[in-house]
């Protein structure tokens, strides 16, 4: 970082929440805001150099809306909730960021995003766990809206108990939104992802939101390394006039009509109206597709997966631990892939279908109760592999996922040693094996 | 907006619809119109699915007519009867999620303001008592605390009308409606103090059948919302169906409700009140001494 001087807690971290930068009347504390540079997206993502810092995943979402031209960033200081909008705090403060404030909770916060979105403005915000639901009514619409935005979804429990634990089940309800899902891995993943959302998002052919999902505590506030572009450059601004829906600032010809038009009758016209609206919507994921695949590599990366005797897929932090698995199956001399999700809307069914056409055995573990991705990644294979999908194993509730666990379910599958980690209702494909269940039974 | 959006491109007019076209030859955009002259221009409202006999259809005629710039304004609505007709004028219009309004009218005054500066975009809300003092509660209330500069209009029939009859926060207490059996058991909430001590800037109550009343408190509260802060207006606009008002005594109703707990208030900050009168000429709040004996109001 450009810091000169760096203020460290009792513990020597590095205090990255401090207030505005001060005004000494002399120097503009706009001043590097107002050099930022604007570069192509191309130029960006692919040929600007980088410089690797060692940051947390709230820092790296803050460096990302640094590089973004956002307008109108909204917080709300929920708790469980990263340092993540109070950093976007500091660089409203440093100009980097047109227009910020703290929303009174996240029904209003999300409120206001579609407000500033529907205005034409470059709009980002972020939440957690029960904020996240909170906030879902309003999330739930923006793509209904044709509303361009990101944001980002810190992942935390939202079950009662109450609980502020990392815990990715709130992922499961956007899934169904309509709008586009990213699940970072790490740091870089937050920093890259959020970057590529505005672009992708604001695409004339999809203007939809972009929900960029991590793992709480894992990514936001541990460090990895980011590779990172200079802080002098900045993405092109949002274009409202080139919006496939018009933007509400009246400037466009008068007519009588409604942009959000209200189809409440009871009529035929009324269903087919929101049939075919929730259509079009889901139309435009499916066609974000192409500039997932040019912006951010794929909607997958796979690692070793052709002739292995197993493959895991996994997303979020899940993958991070599944990699490590791979490297201890390989210690024991199994040879084991990693299939990493980058989208789970789109979700990557065609990729998949080709990648595990000959795959024996699937291992899908996660970081939540429900298997969200297990389901997602049978439904999408099915008739398409022979697979033996394991959904599991899965922690909750804040419990760290050790990588033996992962090791434990590929062992298993491939050798038939017995495994009380998943439930044989999560085991899919393959041939049942009545002493299985039968062991299955006794041991819960 | 610029007017030339409102122009034909050349060669285009015989294709226009007749609709259209007036619109174009004889709509408010561009002009000042005034409620004075309803019946010799062409008005951004006209057609609309409401009851007949219906005393909001009227209200939201008239606070249209008295946009200070219809072309340039944007509402923001939420589910309601308001909205049956809010949504056919001639105005884009906001129509999100339940309550939502003064969260939506939020974040885009404030995104309009970062893409047009000084140039005024009116954000106006209009919602009714449902929307705006009960599921919008929040919202609206602190949009006036963070003193957004857009104007709040509740269009207060005390009923939730469009859902069939229900007890709103703003009904009267002892009422008899559905969910509230054994009438209401608690008063009617006062929105117009709390308007004022969440720090609106300009607030005032109305009842429908004094047009000149409702075009000027309307152009007051759209101007002070564009500079100086939030603006709030309480209009009475009765649900003939579900008081059983007969449709020929809806004025004779709203006059006696005006009588009863609706009689006119405005309540003007001292900083709304220097900028009216500088910026628009307003002379009703100069000091006595300086003021003619009839200052004429509406100016804009």
């Amino acid at each position: 970082m450009s810091e000169t001087e760096i203020k460290t807690n009792p513990q020597g971290d590095p205090i990255t929440s401090v207030a505005a930068p001060k005004v000494d009347g002399k120097k503009d504390p706009h001043a590097e805001a107002k050099r930022q540079r604007v570069v192509t997206p191309e130029y960006m993502f692919f040929e600007a150099p980088r410089t690797r810092e060692f940051i947390t995943g709230s820092e790296a979402a803050k460096e990302a809306i640094r590089r973004s031209n956002v307008d109108l960033a909204i917080a709300y200081p929920i708790t469980p909730q990263s340092e993540t909008m109070q950093l976007v705090g500091v660089l409203y403060g440093e100009g980097y960021v047109k227009e910020y404030y703290r929303g009174e909770e996240e029904v209003g916060v999300m409120a206001a995003i579609a407000g500033g979105s529907r205005a034409g403005v470059r709009c980002f915000t972020a939440t957690a766990g029960p904020g996240t639901l909170r906030g879902l009514e309003g999330i739930a619409s923006w793509p209904g809206h044709r509303l361009p935005a990101v944001a980002m979804f810190t992942c935390r429990v939202v079950n009662a108990p109450l609980a502020i634990q990392p815990d990715n089940i709130e992922v499961a309800y956007l899934l169904n939104c309509g709008m586009i899902v990213f699940h970072a891995e790490n740091q870089q993943d937050m920093f890259d992802f959020i970057m590529a959302g505005f672009v992708i998002s604001e695409k004339n052919d999809v203007t939809l939101p972009v929900g960029v999902c991590c793992d709480g505590f894992f990514v936001t506030h541990a460090r990895g390394y980011v590779r990172m572009q200079d802080r002098g450059i900045k993405l092109p601004p949002r274009d409202p006039w080139r919006g496939a829906v018009p933007v509400l600032d009246a400037e466009n010809p008068p007519a009588r009509l409604s942009r959000d038009a209200p189809v409440q009758k009871s009529n035929f016209m009324a269903y087919n109206i929101h049939a075919v609206w929730q259509q079009e919507v889901w139309a435009a994921v499916e066609r974000s597709r192409k500039y997932i695949n040019r912006y951010m590599g794929g909607l997958l990366s796979a690692e070793n997966v052709e002739n292995a005797d197993a493959v895991i897929i996994a997303s979020g932090s899940a993958a991070a631990q599944s990699r490590e698995a791979v490297r201890l199956c390989k210690e024991k001399g199994l040879n084991v892939g990693l299939i990493k999700i980058r989208s789970l809307r789109p979700f990557p069914t065609k990729e998949l279908r080709e990648l595990c056409g000959n795959v024996k055995l699937i291992v899908v573990p996660e970081f939540n109760y429900v298997g969200w991705l297990a389901k997602e990644v049978a439904t999408a294979i099915y008739g398409y592999s022979k697979a033996k999908i394991i959904g599991g194993p899965r922690v909750y509730g804040g419990q760290s996922m050790p990588v033996e666990l992962i090791v434990d379910e590929v062992e298993s599958g491939l050798t038939g040693k017995k495994s009380t980690n998943v439930a044989m209702s999560q085991i899919m494909g393959g041939a049942v094996s009545p002493d299985e269940v039968a062991h299955f039974m006794r041991s819960i | 907006m610029s007017l030339d959006y409102v122009k034909f491109s050349n060669g285009f007019e015989k294709f226009m619809p007749k609709e259209y076209r007036d619109m174009v030859e004889h709509g408010p955009f561009g002009r000042k119109v005034t409620v004075s002259q309803m019946g010799s221009f062409k008005e951004v409202l006209e057609e609309h699915p409401m009851c007949a006999g219906c005393a909001m259809t009227l209200f939201i005629r008239l606070a249209m007519i008295a946009f200070p710039n219809p072309e340039d304004t944007i509402t923001v609505g939420t589910a309601g009867c308001g909205r049956l007709a809010i949504s056919q004028a001639a105005i884009p219009f906001v129509y999100g999620n339940y309550g939502d309004q003064n969260g939506v009218a939020s974040g885009l005054s404030r995104g309009l303001r970062l893409r047009f500066g000084d140039k005024p975009k009116d954000v106006v809300v209009m919602a009714g008592d449902g929307g705006t003092a009960d599921i919008g509660l929040q919202q609206v209330l602190h949009s006036w605390f963070r003193k957004e500069r857009f104007t709040t209009i509740m269009l207060d029939n005390e009923v939730y009308g469009n859902t069939g009859g229900q007890e709103s926060g703003m009904t009267n207490k002892g009422a008899v409606l559905k969910m509230a059996p054994l009438g209401k058991k608690f008063e009617k909430m006062d929105m117009v103090q709390l308007a004022k001590v969440a720090g609106c800037a300009y607030v005032a109550t109305v009842v429908p059948n004094n047009p000149r009343r409702v075009e000027s408190v309307i152009k007051k509260a759209v101007l002070v919302a564009r500079e100086i802060g939030p603006s709030y207006i309480q209009a009475y606009t009765s649900c003939n169906i579900e008081y059983a008002i007969p449709t020929d005594k809806v004025m004779e109703d709203a006059k006696a409700v005006e009588n009863d707990r609706y009689q006119f208030m405005e309540y003007v900050s001292e900083e709304a009140k220097q900028y009216l009168t500088e910026r628009y000429g307003y002379k009703e709040f100069l000091a006595k001494q300086a003021a003619p004996a009839a200052s004429i109001s509406g100016k804009a």
